[in-house]
């Protein structure tokens, strides 16, 4: 195990967050910020509480999970990308490291900036919402497997991207829509029979529901399920990245 | 001293998905501790067959055995011992030169030595800009990164890839003697080029590769005895209009003035018959006032090799 080139890659991805700390950080949280005075407060005042929960708490692991997501797969999309773009790549792909090590140095870097950013938005909501954490080990837990599900995500859309219109496509496109109709501001219960059948297709409901247990133990889905479905993704994302490094694909050939 | 070939080619060839075939069946072998330049036209499959080499490219065909291991099933050993400095100037525009070479050697696999970083950057003159971001340098500045980057790790195997493409006398004067301070430690160097005075001054051994075919591989002074043609010009006292008949013998041209005779021979040759030319001339009263002979360059010799090639594909 070369560990001295994963702690390289590390130390330069997080070297790389922390120059753009106020558009990492900043940004973010006062998206968060408004989502709370918008939905928490204007708007959240005028609705019933969900499940014994008032509506400000309950959009609180929805909103961090919407974070999450966002933020894991344009730190790690872009920090492979940008190797890609600029040429420096050929050092990393002339280096004695394997593509684990590769993963951990980029995606343990993005996850750990993720997982940052959502403790970050946890605190913030605090200042807006009261909430308490059922089961604050769990809610670790779900954060850190979401955290690095995605920054893996995000590490292949930076691999086969090849402009930065294919870098912001997948998030807008894709990312953020399942993210909305994933049950962040909502509980899936409140859509008509047919929606909720659907809604069940689309990985994120999965994600924020079990995440939503881990707070105020309730969950539009089993949590073993919610468990599942993440490490399915993952699995299905790591045999990905191996294939790439395997064949080659779009980078060695 | 080991005298097994540090790197041993055999069979490579690397189509590229768009079908352009770069290389074609390379096989070559680079001596330990010995300098070899890769001379070739743009295009020519120069930079394939370094990427091929440092596990930047994957080969379409062919294994590659360096410093004793396989470089596709044994990548780390071989590229642990391998610094690549590339063709163009990539670097990350905002680290600072120190974070850039540092980061190098942790991905190379090597722990931190402040006081190693600190002399390769003294070495190449980089040291008062060890906090400098890379994106303030000059051109030559960042190659110099490059360089203090693909030696960070104290690799054995050094690639230079068209290492004098823009840089100035000065750099190209440093990064000279420094290649050479290298080989006297026992780096192997293999550099690419298209400037042929470089390969004649700095290498030991020269590869010609031309359209991925590697046309001819030789030690630089017998590829030059080899191959290498002189050139005997005489002065006339009095300009000719044609050339003698009786001189047919001889490979003679006149230079369009009337007052140069050049007669070119092959150095190879037992009895080149400059005595008996000289003679003949002094018989016909053909008399000369100076007389000088030239020996060709690498470049003759080198674009003779990559016409003949291109003579006998089609």
């Amino acid at each position: 195990m070369n560990i001295y080139g994963i702690r390289a890659i590390y130390r330069f991805e997080m070297a790389r967050t922390f120059r753009t700390l106020a558009q990492s950080i900043a940004a973010p949280v006062l998206t968060t910020s408004l989502y709370f005075i918008v939905f928490g407060k204007a708007i959240g005042s005028r609705m019933g509480d969900i499940d014994s929960v008032s509506y400000g708490a309950f959009i609180i692991p929805g909103l961090v999970m919407l974070n999450l997501l966002n933020e894991s797969i344009s730190n790690a999309s872009f920090g492979i990308y940008m190797p890609k773009w600029a040429g420096t790549i050929y050092e990393l792909l002339s280096a004695p490291v394997s593509w684990i090590e590769v993963l951990l140095g980029y995606v343990g870097a993005a996850a750990t900036k993720s997982v940052l950013l959502g403790l970050l938005i946890l605190g913030t909501a605090r200042l807006f919402v009261p909430y308490e954490i059922a089961h604050p080990l769990w809610m670790i837990g779900f954060l850190l497997l979401t955290a690095v599900t995605f920054s893996l995500f995000g590490f292949i859309i930076g691999l086969w991207a090849d402009s930065f219109q294919k870098l912001q496509v997948v998030p807008m496109l894709v990312v953020t829509p399942l993210t909305f109709l994933g049950g962040a501001f909502y509980s899936i219960n409140m859509l008509p029979p047919l929606w909720q059948k659907v809604t069940l297709f689309n990985p994120v409901v999965y994600l924020i529901s079990g995440f939503r247990w881990s707070f105020y133990g309730m969950a539009d889905v089993d949590v073993a399920m919610s468990i599942g479905m993440t490490f399915g993704f993952l699995t299905v994302c790591l045999i990905f990245v191996w294939w790439v490094f395997k064949t080659g694909y779009k980078i060695r050939n | 001293m080991n005298n097994d070939p540090i790197i041993s080619i055999r069979g490579v060839s690397k189509t590229y998905a768009g079908g352009f075939q770069a290389l074609k069946n390379i096989n070559l072998d680079i001596k330990r501790g010995e300098i070899f330049a890769l001379l070739g036209a743009n295009g020519a499959g120069k930079t394939t067959l370094i990427g091929v080499i440092c596990g930047i490219v994957n080969a379409s065909a062919g294994t590659i055995i360096a410093d004793g291991h396989d470089t596709v099933r044994d990548y780390r050993a071989v590229r642990a011992a391998i610094g690549l400095v590339p063709q163009e100037l990539h670097t990350d525009a905002f680290e600072s030169v120190w974070a850039t070479v540092s980061f190098s050697r942790g991905l190379f696999g090597k722990p931190p030595n402040p006081a190693y970083v600190e002399k390769v950057l003294r070495d190449l003159s980089l040291w008062d800009k060890r906090d400098a971001k890379i994106m303030s340098l000059s051109g030559g500045m960042k190659r110099r990164v490059l360089i203090a980057k693909a030696l960070a790790h104290e690799p054995t195997i050094l690639f230079l890839d068209e290492p004098s493409a823009g840089v100035d006398v000065e750099l190209r004067h440093d990064m000279w003697r420094m290649v050479r301070e290298l080989r006297a430690n026992g780096t192997t160097i293999i550099l690419t080029t298209h400037y042929i005075e470089e390969a004649e001054d700095m290498a030991d051994r020269i590869g010609v590769i031309n359209k991925g075919e590697l046309i001819i591989v030789e030690d630089k002074a017998v590829l030059m005895r080899k191959l290498g043609k002189k050139q005997l010009m005489l002065t006339l006292r009095q300009p000719m209009s044609e050339i003698p008949s009786e001189l047919g013998a001889w490979a003679l041209t006149l230079t369009e003035d009337g007052e140069r005779l050049v007669y070119s021979f092959d150095t190879q040759e037992e009895e080149t018959g400059i005595a008996v030319l000289l003679r003949r001339l002094s018989e016909h009263g053909i008399d000369f006032k100076d007389l000088s002979s030239s020996e060709s360059s690498l470049e003759d010799i080198f674009v003779s090799l990559v016409h003949q090639s291109q003579g006998t594909q089609s």
